[in-house]
């Protein structure tokens, strides 16, 4: 069989970190048992809840601005490859080059091709979502190219040989005292007598990093915006490892997912006023960096696009669930997320935690790869009030929940019942019958009930059926 | 075929429903009353910036006292704001500029609902380096260039140049939460909001 090359396709099998090793519920047990793990997730969650809170309170139109970027990145969608070409159009007038990945391998592929003509064996990072998506990382060592991540969180997380646990503090999982084991451990030429206090371990991490901004020649970096318009793309960041990276190389290799666009540089106004009070609950980051192509005396002289899809217009084939593209990764449901303060973001096994990754992991990979994350959810919405451009969450997990595949047990259940259902008289003596259940317990021991009455009871049968009862009215 | 026209193949072929382009309604707040400078002080001492209001005839001698040694300057900036001894950047090594005490800039735009200030590297503010690795930085503001909100911010700004939005010093939040200022930025923000003349 041969696969016409225009179809939307997922994330490819055995690169980048969309699929974790065990499903939720299995990896989820394990986070439960965790108490230091879930006093930090539960300090970072409810700090981050109450800033953001307070800072979306002063804007007497946040509910205006959710719906403007809301609205925008739904004509992003729509409109999409028009405005891929406009972007690359105006990168490329600026002297930028634009090189297109249809998947993690090629991404991957094209920045160490990039690198190795430069000729530098080490590279200098900015956080990103999208090369972490790709193992970029991992490719790049392959490579026998060096990748030295350079916000803090990503730097603990990989001198601790670890994962990101969280979109936007990645190592929130770590307390100070295992912060500062690792920075024994790991850092080269690190003072011995370092202690826990969090500004110390910071300036262990700005000594230790500043002859690496100083002398290395590459940098790759994500972005959070890009704009069709202007060919403009910005990073938004807090310690200025971003704007180290984005100024000081010779060369600059820009990774993008391909719904990362905006329209026109006005929508900025938008964007610029949802995400930081929405993601770090400040009224603004610290440092945001823009730059359009390349300025001559200024910055890196050579600058790369990569825009990737590796399973986005997958996502974007389905109408309902194309809207988790949206996403600009504040990660505002993960901070309101009763599951996700409880589990972790290990537990999600896709660098996307929480529930945004809960919908956009198994669309980016297909359902079957990821088939429990939308099940790792209540229900309860907090995502979807808290989401600064408006994702339905919820009802994108009940969508994927039925495109899920379904156990044996619970597929024969199901066809057994639809069976029943259809013959009036077996029907009754099936309801009849249903009252012996009741010796079942609320365990429901011995029945098929799969995982379901593991977390829950079983509902009490009532004493008499409808029918009954509408026959002896 | 290219990897260009197999992502867009695949994207034309998710839109075959054929979703409407839109346009995105815009109620949220696009008219604002005049800045507030009060109002950018304080969002500025919130960020940990340390803010004064001075006549711009004090300029240079208040730089030196902040800086207590070399301050480089942008080739363009005002030269009655220099103080003595004041190292212009003429292209000078990463080196040289991280060696200094101090960098002294002008601005673009602030904004004062969030204690924003954006440069736009113009003559008076220089290459992006120069501002990235000194601990010090302080930028002298004109309280024209102060608008209330940042999508006024946004108008008044040039796409084309390269910009950075500072709001604060450098800081981070990655261990325990903790706010931590000065990771690899400039340590020390100081905004000096000239007096209208």
């Amino acid at each position: 069989m041969t696969t016409f090359l225009g179809m939307p396709a997922t994330a490819p099998r055995g690169v980048g970190h969309l699929r974790g090793d065990e499903s939720f519920p299995a990896a989820a047990h394990k986070a439960l048992a965790d108490d230091q793990l879930r006093r930090n997730l539960r300090h970072a969650t409810t700090t981050i809840r109450g800033k953001s809170g307070r800072v979306i309170a002063e804007l007497p139109d946040w509910q205006e601005l959710r719906s403007a970027g809301s609205a925008i990145k739904a004509d992003v969608m729509s409109r999409l490859p028009e405005l891929l070409e406009e972007l690359e159009a105006r990168v490329t007038e600026r002297g930028g080059v634009v090189h297109w990945a249809a998947d993690a391998n090629e991404a991957n592929a094209i920045v160490v091709d990039l690198v190795r003509r430069t000729g530098s064996e080490r590279v200098i990072k900015v956080k990103s979502m999208a090369t972490q998506e790709i193992a970029l990382n991992e490719a790049l060592e392959a490579a026998g190219i060096q990748p030295v991540e350079t916000d803090l969180a990503e730097l603990i997380v990989q001198l601790g040989n670890d994962k990101p646990s969280h979109i936007l503090v990645p190592a929130i999982h770590r307390n100070r005292s295992e912060i500062r084991e690792i920075f024994l451990a790991a850092m080269p030429g690190v003072d011995p007598d370092l202690t826990d206090d969090p500004p110390v371990l910071a300036a262990a991490a700005r000594k230790y990093l500043r002859e690496t901004f100083l002398s290395t020649k590459v940098a790759i970096s994500g972005a959070n915006f890009g704009i069709a318009e202007t060919g403009t793309l910005a990073v938004v960041e807090s310690e200025g490892n971003g704007r180290m990276c984005l100024t000081l190389p010779e060369t600059l290799i820009t990774v993008m997912g391909i719904e990362k666009i905006v329209p026109t540089w006005q929508d900025l106004e938008v964007f610029l006023q949802l995400l930081p009070r929405a993601s770090t609950g400040e009224r603004m980051n610290p440092y945001t960096t823009m730059w359009t192509g390349v300025t001559p005396g200024d910055g890196p002289q050579n600058f790369h696009l990569v825009l990737l899809d590796n399973g986005r217009s997958a996502v974007l084939a389905d109408p309902a669930g194309r809207s988790a593209l949206h996403c600009i990764r504040c990660s505002a449901c993960l901070n309101v997320c009763p599951v996700y303060e409880r589990t972790g973001g290990h537990a999600y096994g896709s660098v996307y935690p929480g529930p945004i990754g809960a919908i956009l992991s198994p669309q980016l990979t297909g359902i079957e790869d990821n088939a429990s994350l939308p099940f790792a959810s209540s229900l309860c919405g907090a995502c979807f009030d808290a989401c600064p451009v408006k994702i339905d969450i919820p009802a994108i997990l009940v969508h994927l929940r039925n495109q899920a595949p379904h156990p044996r047990s619970e597929r024969a259940a199901m066809r057994a019942a639809a069976y029943t259902m259809d013959r009036p008289k077996l029907y009754a003596s099936a309801q009849r019958a249903a009252k012996l259940a009741r010796i079942a317990g609320r365990r429901g021991r011995g029945l098929p009930l799969g995982g379901w009455t593991d977390a829950r009871d079983l509902p009490e049968f009532p004493q008499q059926t409808f029918r009954d009862w509408w026959a002896s009215r | 075929m290219s990897s260009k026209d197999v992502i867009l193949g695949r994207v034309r072929a998710a839109l075959r429903d054929a979703p409407a382009p839109g346009e995105a309604p815009r109620e949220y707040r696009r008219v604002f009353p005049a800045a507030d400078l009060d109002v950018l002080v304080d969002r500025l001492v919130d960020y940990k910036a340390t803010v004064r209001r001075i006549a711009e005839d004090a300029v240079a001698a208040t730089v030196a006292e902040i800086a207590g040694g070399v301050v480089v300057v942008p080739e363009g900036l005002p030269l009655n704001w220099r103080p003595e001894g004041a190292l212009p950047d003429d292209d000078l090594s990463p080196d040289r500029i991280a060696g200094a005490d101090a960098v002294l800039t002008a601005a673009a735009v602030a904004v004062a609902e969030t204690g924003t200030i954006v440069l736009d590297a113009s003559p008076d503010q220089g290459r992006r380096i120069i501002t990235l690795l000194p601990d010090v930085h302080i930028v002298v503001l004109r309280p024209e260039q102060v608008v209330a909100s940042v999508p006024e911010a946004v108008a008044r700004l040039d796409p084309r140049r390269p910009l950075t939005w500072i709001s604060g010093p450098s800081a981070t939040s990655d261990i325990e939460l903790n706010r931590v200022e000065g990771v690899h930025g400039p340590r020390h923000l100081h905004v000096l909001i000239l007096e209208p003349v």
